[in-house]
């Protein structure tokens, strides 16, 4: 009889804009969790430059660090870590079944916190690469 | 005619607060529900004040049509009609208004008209709703009224709901248990309280059509299906054997476990059922079963 229509992905991110608070919590989580995962490979890779000699390893350090750009990527790996461990501890107190009915607001709170946490630590990082 | 809704609400809410037993989690949201309420209420009013002294007195609905059937409507379009409001005024009338009115072929499902037979789910304005529970002054225009996402559309607004009832059955929804008492199979006032919320389920797919992941993972049960469960599995009537049973079937891959906690199926929910809350008790639940056989 009749065959039915599939919207296809219009449906999904395409409506992005109607997400509900506890959607995007669940989309930062898994990003920001890939992206701390790729870091360790990174971190490990500088690291290891250590075993050809301390020489090697203070030499790569002090370039990284005198770049601008790795100065800002640092800011953003905290964003990512501080949002990750804050809405990590919401969803552990949601597995435990704790203030289910604050899940909203307890997602706002975590990117505010985040907010507050990175903006205050811009300074900190950006010292002395200017 | 439809029905007065300012006067079904405080009638819901009355009956809301008769239960003593609730969790806190969903008091508090009873009490944040009916604090909403009382503010549309309000805003209503004056909405609805303005409103016979300016524009026109319409609704502009625009409503998604197709229909596999006749060669020129097989491309998915928007179909608007401008409806003359009335008080109390319901998306539903609205869209029967603009049937019986304008347009015959518009098609879309209804049937009791206050929110027990769960036909009439629709997306509107981006959200899951019952378009016979909602109100056309809470609604901001133009009223995009679509077919439940993440369903296939059949025709207009009616989508398919096989695959929806097909979850719903694999949970096994209906009472079953190994000790048949003599008399009659009573149950205790806190157990009846526990899975109270649970029992409201009309079976209108809303929540599992705002599930992201039910929407990714077609063998997940969904919401309505773990709710239905966890109505039969906390009935304590049924025994420990048979919970053991229902238990297994909510511990499968695509049982409890693909639950994210994203809360959307909770937010849309016509009935208020704690959903989310009800399958983090299951998942709690599976742990405690598991560890007591290692
Ligand atoms: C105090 C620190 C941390 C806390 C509290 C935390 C907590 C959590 C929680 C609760 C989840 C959600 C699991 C779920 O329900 O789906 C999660 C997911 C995840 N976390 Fe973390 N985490 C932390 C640190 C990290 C670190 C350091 C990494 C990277 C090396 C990481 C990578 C991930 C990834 C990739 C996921 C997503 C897994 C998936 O796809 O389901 N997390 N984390
Ligand atoms: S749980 Fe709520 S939203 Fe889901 S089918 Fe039942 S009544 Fe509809
Ligand atoms: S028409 Fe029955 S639920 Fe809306």
């Amino acid at each position: 009889m009749s065959q039915s229509y599939n919207r296809g992905l219009i449906e999904d991110f395409g409506r992005w804009k109607e997400f509900s608070a506890g959607m995007w919590a669940w989309i930062f989580h898994k990003f920001t969790g890939w992206v701390l995962v790729g870091y360790l490979f990174t971190h490990i890779a500088v690291l290891s430059t250590a075993l050809t000699g301390a020489a090697a390893y203070t030499e790569t350090i002090q370039t990284l660090e005198s770049l601008l750009v790795v100065r800002i990527l640092e800011v953003g790996l905290l964003a990512v870590a501080v949002f990750h461990i804050l809405n990590g501890l919401r969803l552990l107190l949601v597995d435990l079944g704790v203030g289910l009915h604050a899940q909203d607001k307890s997602f706002y709170a975590s990117l505010a916190l985040t907010g507050a946490i990175v903006v205050a630590s811009v300074p900190t990082f950006l010292a002395g690469v200017f | 005619m439809s029905t007065q809704v300012p006067e079904q609400t405080e009638e819901e809410s009355s009956a809301d607060t008769e239960s003593q037993s609730q969790s806190a989690a969903q008091q508090a949201r009873m009490e944040k529900k009916r604090d909403r309420a009382a503010q549309r209420d309000q805003q209503r009013e004056a909405e609805e004040a303005e409103r016979e002294f300016s524009e026109d007195g319409t609704y502009l609905l625009k409503v998604f049509r197709y229909d596999p059937e006749i060669a020129g409507k097989q491309e998915p379009r928007f179909d608007e009609f401008h409806v003359p409001y009335h008080t109390g005024m319901t998306v539903l009338d609205a869209l029967m208004y603009a049937r019986d009115e304008y347009d015959s072929s518009l098609t879309f499902r209804h049937s009791c008209r206050q929110a027990v037979c769960g036909s009439d789910a629709l997306f509107v304005n981006g959200r899951q709703r019952l378009g016979c529970k909602t109100q056309l002054s809470d609604l901001e225009e133009p009223v995009r009224i679509e077919p439940l996402p993440h369903q296939e559309v059949v025709k207009d607004l009616v989508v398919d709901m096989e695959h929806f009832y097909d979850q719903m059955h694999a949970v096994e929804p209906y009472f079953q248990t190994n000790d048949l008492p003599e008399g009659e199979q009573l149950q205790s006032r806190e157990n009846r309280e526990k899975i109270k919320m649970s029992t409201r389920c009309i079976w209108c797919g809303a929540c599992m059509s705002s599930c992201n992941i039910a929407a990714g993972d077609n063998k997940y049960l969904g919401p309505a299906a773990i709710n239905k469960a966890y109505r039969f599995t906390m009935d304590e009537r049924e025994g420990e054997d048979m919970k053991e049973h229902r238990m297994k079937i909510m511990e499968q891959e695509h049982g409890v476990w693909r639950c994210q906690t994203q809360f959307s199926c909770t937010e849309v929910c016509p009935k208020d059922i704690p959903l989310t809350e009800h399958i983090q008790e299951l998942k709690r639940e599976a742990v405690k079963n598991n560890l007591k056989f290692w």
